[in-house]
């Protein structure tokens, strides 16, 4: 029965199921302009709210007259924190185990600080009316450097004042907030004390910010009639902020409801919990009406939570030969006033201990510090998981400078270090159990498809032409092989703010055999509504094109921890799939008592059960879907629905082998990229055209960070790159042509062996493209120079090794 | 991103415009595309109570090209100029250089009138205007006058043109030779990091005449008379055209900005000017 008749192959098509390039169900409404973003809603009598926010990085803040305002013809309500406190509601908790102030309590601590909330009848009055709010300053000294900072007399956060014991374990100094240690820090002392050869370098990891192209935004009604509290915003994890906002709010949960709309772009921005959100809230509350506030680009890029500021020190040590016996990480972070990240609670420094990258490294430790400044609050995981492009950026730098010391073509070096396939499930040296790879059939598909002796030939010809003054550009082969950590999280390891990172799907399915199914996630450009469908199109047997699936509204949805860390497919596809085999096993009772057979006399076929040895005799799922709801089945409840809670056993470990082919113009420092090639294992792919697009999104991304994405400040603490014309948003223009590729090596633990691709070419790509100048530059000696490699940069870098004259 | 509030107006008549820009002074300003205005309104750093469309005045528009002269009508849209084919066949180098300004978009908006106007540094008509020896024809209360594209500019946003004043047009003789617009830039929509009009005439095998000017590397755009002489008499070789960058250099004054450091942009400046006047002799 089970060949694959012609018949069963176009049954199998007509669902559109895994593998399938189906379109984007949501891109009718989004090409179309009917997406409903936050700053869509309009409700009845809604107000408009706008912040007044600090222009210096660091003072005290005297007093703030709001007199003026209040006086403007539809202002109707300044909040400051002397109004917040009462509440409690003045600091709020970050997701880090830091508390964060929502509004200027006596003080603030970076350039762009929230320090009264106008509530105005309309966006216009609002914003005329922040200008009429007269604050006064006393300047405070200013720390940017985290590391003067940890030397500074200068107490940043007063309110921690004597305390030595942080969220995360001692404090070493008053402007210090954890240090946190994984691995076998003696152990790899020795290893590295002994060593044939040790590399050791210094780099950076610029401060950038994931820049959605929707900002962030609240709508907030507080219904005084019923005490029913809604909240559309640009949630990430619409159902930890309903937790959250019941929490400190002291409003029962069942009375608060969550909507995420529409959202356009999260990366990572749209996690935590903004004091715009809690304004708005506050504001609903105090004056009975809805309250918006949306903010503006520049709000966003000085406010809202940064990614990056990473300053790492590496050691690498190998024999001889080249194989690699242990990894020494020392990284100083950088969070700003406020420790705003968005990681587990018990990993401050997320995963960066994923830091061992691609390679079997016996012995290994790692030591984070975190520390304030006086920049904006964060430290998110931008289109990555939990510090991961940190730790591929660390560990991909530290192998060619390792490659570098010891004169070794760093692609052979890689070959000879990675894990290999036999060696799967991994234990690393820092604690992760990698479930699945194949890196060596990976990395050799790439280097003989993009021909790489032939590159490194037409490279050494360059070196030769250029040296004898033929040509003034270089070229550079940046290598990459990464190895991604996500799908947070096994329960027991995982958790923000004690919530479970489990997540959830509820299947109903109609009596016509259509469907509806509801997750814990959300999207916000992933294409959740089309690939779901397509999950629960196999396994149940329905068309997705009939199924829809909802997300976002706490009131239906199921309880989720939301779509960050490409934890959707590897967490709610999982539950998906799940919930689907438990419609599943009661259909096959359906159709058995259909059938007149026994429960284990048919089988499931596509789209229905069939008799086991008569395929002639079959009850279809729709068949099946409506029987269930007119048939009196005795022992069977009428109706067809399931939902499953997902807690994975393990992270999912996709992986992929970049290569970058990169002109680099010595004179203008301005780089040009001829060829990009990226192989990506995802696992099971679900639907390729998807993946296609996260692939060039996120290696765009990727494009952009390495190249001149930056959130940069002056010694005043003053943001210099606040708008689009500084902050580097590439467009078509700016983006090369990317080749795709894939292997496939299932997760042996996902139930369809799925393992989330929307990050891996983001976390990839940024080590791929800096890799890429590094190379160009390595014939004349350079080893390390940081990111962003903007034309200045590359120029200077040029110009430090004398290739001016 | 709000601006305060402001009054509109849409007048028909350029009288009309003066007797508004009279009456409020320095309270008023005409608005033609508004794609550098209206950023200053949003971002609250120009507070403008009186704002003057000019989109419906007339005899503002209009390209012209007689007697060996070009008049562009100050409304003229670089989405026109680019798509004009009698301009891009007498004065290519206008082409080449209106689509490196900013992108499609912008362009359908953004005129040459505000664009010479503005007073902008990274704006790219200026130094091309100063290039072509352009004259600026203004009118105000007093009737129309005009001035040299290489007098007009003071320093950043300020130039010649009274508050009282419209720029009505600007006018160039028909170029010849050889030219080139190069324009370093870090993204599609960013002002120059450097850039050079070029327009070269040669005769026997030698420069006969050069005019060089260079953007966003001073606080206004920058006609480099020396630079031109340099390469005056010579075949345009390797020396020649190292000592036209070199004398241009004396000319440029660039600050530090998110665009990199002042040597880097000397150095840059260097570069293409030397790239611009390789091409411009090429197209000789
Ligand atoms: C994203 C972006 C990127 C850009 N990149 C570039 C670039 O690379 N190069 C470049 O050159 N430009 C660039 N621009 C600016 C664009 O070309 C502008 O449109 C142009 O500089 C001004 O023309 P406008 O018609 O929009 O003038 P407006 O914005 O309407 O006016 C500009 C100023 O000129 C005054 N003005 C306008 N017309 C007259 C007149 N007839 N008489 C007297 N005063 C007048 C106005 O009062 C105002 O002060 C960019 C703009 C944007 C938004």
């Amino acid at each position: 029965m089970n060949d694959m008749t012609p018949e069963r192959d176009e049954r199998a098509a007509n669902l559109k199921g895994l593998g399938c390039s189906r379109k984007r169900v949501e891109d009718a409404r989004f090409t179309q302009g009917k997406g409903n973003y936050v700053d869509d809603i309009k409700l009845p009598g809604m107000l408009h709210g706008d912040f007044v926010r600090s222009p210096y990085a660091h003072a005290r803040v005297v007093s703030v007259d709001k007199e003026a305002a209040l006086a403007l013809p539809g202002v109707v309500a300044v909040l400051t924190a002397e109004d917040l406190a009462p509440l409690g509601l003045h600091w709020m908790p970050t997701l880090a185990g830091d508390k964060q102030m929502v509004l200027a309590d006596g003080k603030v601590l970076f350039q762009g600080q929230e320090v009264a909330f106008v509530v105005a009848e309309d966006r216009y009055i609002a914003a005329d009316a922040v200008e009429l709010v007269e604050v006064e300053y006393e300047e405070l000294p200013v720390l940017t450097d985290p590391f003067e900072a940890l030397k500074s007399d200068v107490v940043l956060r007063e309110d921690l004042a004597g305390q030595t014991e942080g969220a995360h374990g001692p404090r070493k100094h008053h402007n210090h907030i954890f240090t946190w240690e994984q691995g076998d820090e003696t152990g790899t002392n020795q290893v590295i004390d002994n060593a044939d050869v040790v590399a050791t370098e210094s780099m950076y990891y610029h401060r950038t910010h994931p820049c959605p192209l929707e900002t962030c935004g609240a709508v907030a009604s507080m219904d005084a009639v019923n005490g029913k509290l809604t909240i559309y915003g640009t949630f990430q994890a619409p159902h930890a902020v309903r937790t959250v906002v019941s929490l400190i709010s002291g409003i029962e949960e069942h009375n608060i409801r969550v909507v995420s709309p529409d959202i356009g772009g999260g990366f990572g921005n749209k996690v935590g919990v903004y004091p715009g959100y809690v304004c708005s809230v506050v504001a609903s509350i105090v004056t009975g009406r809805p309250v918006k506030w949306v903010e503006d680009r520049m709000e966003n890029l000085m406010s809202t939570a940064f990614a990056r500021d990473y300053w790492m020190t590496g050691k690498i040590s190998a024999t001889k030969e080249g194989k690699i016996t242990g990894l020494h990480c020392q990284v100083t972070a950088d969070h700003g006033g406020f420790d705003a990240c968005a990681d587990p609670t018990k990993f401050p420094a997320g995963f960066m201990n994923i830091c061992t990258g691609s390679y079997d490294i016996p012995t290994a430790y790692l030591s984070v510090d975190g520390v304030y400044t006086n920049k904006a609050p964060g430290g998110v995981s931008y289109r990555c998981s939990f510090r991961v492009t940190e730790a591929v950026y660390f560990i991909e730098r530290m192998i060619e400078v390792l490659a570098i010391e010891m004169d070794m073509d760093a692609a052979d070096l890689r070959r000879i270090n990675f894990i290999k396939k036999e060696q799967f499930p991994y234990q690393s040296a820092l604690g992760w159990e990698y479930d699945s790879g194949d890196y060596h059939r990976a990395w050799d598909k790439v280097m003989e498809a993009v021909d790489y002796k032939g590159l490194r030939k037409e490279q050494a010809e360059r070196v030769e032409a250029f040296k004898r003054g033929e040509t003034r550009t270089l070229m550079g082969i940046g290598l990459c092989h990464f190895t991604e950590i996500v799908g947070a999280g096994p329960v027991k390891n995982c958790d923000i703010l004690g919530l479970g990172m489990f997540d959830s799907c509820e299947i109903r399915i109609h009596p016509t055999g259509s469907a509806i199914a509801r997750l814990g996630t959300i999207s916000q450009g992933q294409g959740h509504a089309t690939t779901f469908a397509q999950i629960l199109a196999t396994e149940i047997g329905l068309p997705a094109d009939s199924i829809t699936i909802e997300e976002g509204d706490t009131d239906t949805a199921p309880y989720g921890l939301g779509t960050y860390g490409s934890r959707s497919t590897p967490v709610a596809g999982a539950a998906t799939a799940m919930a689907g085999r438990k419609i599943r096993a009661k259909a096959q009772m359906i159709a058995a008592y259909l059938l007149e057979v026994h429960d284990n006399d048919v089988e499931f076929d596509v789209d229905r059960f069939v008799v086991k040895g008569a395929p002639e005799r079959f009850k279809t799922m729709k068949e099946i879907a409506f029987a269930s709801y007119n048939q009196a089945i005795p022992g069977l409840e009428p109706g067809l629905e399931a939902v499953s809670y997902y807690d994975p056993p393990n992270m999912t470990y996709p992986f992929g082998a970049y290569v970058c082919v990169m002109d680099i113009d010595v004179d203008t420092g301005v780089p040009e990229v001829r060829r990009f090639y990226a192989l990506d294992d995802c696992g099971t792919r679900i639907n390729p055209m998807i993946i296609e697009g996260q692939i060039h999104g996120g290696l765009t991304e990727a494009l952009a960070v390495a190249l001149g994405q930056e959130i940069a400040y002056d010694e005043q603490g003053n943001v210099k790159t606040g708008t689009l014309m500084d902050f580097f948003l590439p467009t078509a223009w700016e983006v090369p042509n990317y080749e795709t590729d894939h292997t496939v090596t299932p997760s042996p633990h996902h139930p369809i062996g799925a393992k989330g691709v929307g990050e891996s070419p983001h976390v990839g790509g940024v080590p791929c493209f800096s890799n890429a100048v590094h190379d160009a530059f390595r014939p004349f000696g350079l080893r390390q120079t940081n990111m962003p490699h903007d034309h200045w940069r590359i120029w200077q870098t040029a110009n430090r090794l004398g290739l001016h004259d | 991103m709000i601006p305060a509030a402001f009054d509109y107006y849409r007048p028909t008549k350029v009288e009309d415009v003066i007797a508004l820009l009279e009456e409020h002074g320095d309270d008023a300003r005409v608005m033609a595309g508004g794609h550098s205005l209206i950023p200053m309104m949003k971002l609250r750093m120009a507070d403008i109570p009186h704002l003057i469309d000019l989109q419906d005045v007339s005899g503002l528009g209009g390209i012209s090209i007689e007697g060996g002269r070009i008049k562009l009508g100050a409304m003229v849209t670089q989405h026109e100029l680019i798509n004009h084919d009698g301009l891009a066949a007498a004065a290519p180098i206008l082409r080449e250089t209106a689509l490196q300004i900013a992108d499609p978009q912008v362009r359908y908006m953004g005129t040459i009138g505000g664009n010479v106007a503005n007073g902008d540094p990274g704006n790219d008509m200026p130094g091309l205007m100063q290039c072509l020896d352009a004259q600026i024809e203004l009118i105000g209360p007093g009737g129309t006058r005009s001035v040299a594209a290489r007098d007009y500019y003071e320093a950043a946003y300020m130039t010649d043109r009274a508050d009282d004043e419209v720029l009505i047009s600007v006018s160039f003789a028909v170029p010849t030779g050889g030219y080139a617009y190069e324009k370093q830039k870090r993204k599609i929509g960013d002002y120059a990091t450097a850039a050079a009009a070029v327009q070269i005439n040669k005769n026997g095998g030698q420069i006969a005449s050069a005019s060089i000017a260079m953007t966003n590397l001073s606080d206004v755009p920058v006609w480099s008379e020396s630079a031109g002489a340099a390469l005056v008499g010579t075949g345009c070789d390797a020396n020649a055209v190292k000592a036209a960058a070199a004398a241009m250099l004396g000319d440029i004054d660039p600050s530090e900005d998110n665009r990199g450091p002042v040597a880097f942009k000397r150095h840059v400046a260097g570069i293409i000017l030397s790239r611009a006047i390789n091409r411009a002799w090429e197209r000789a």
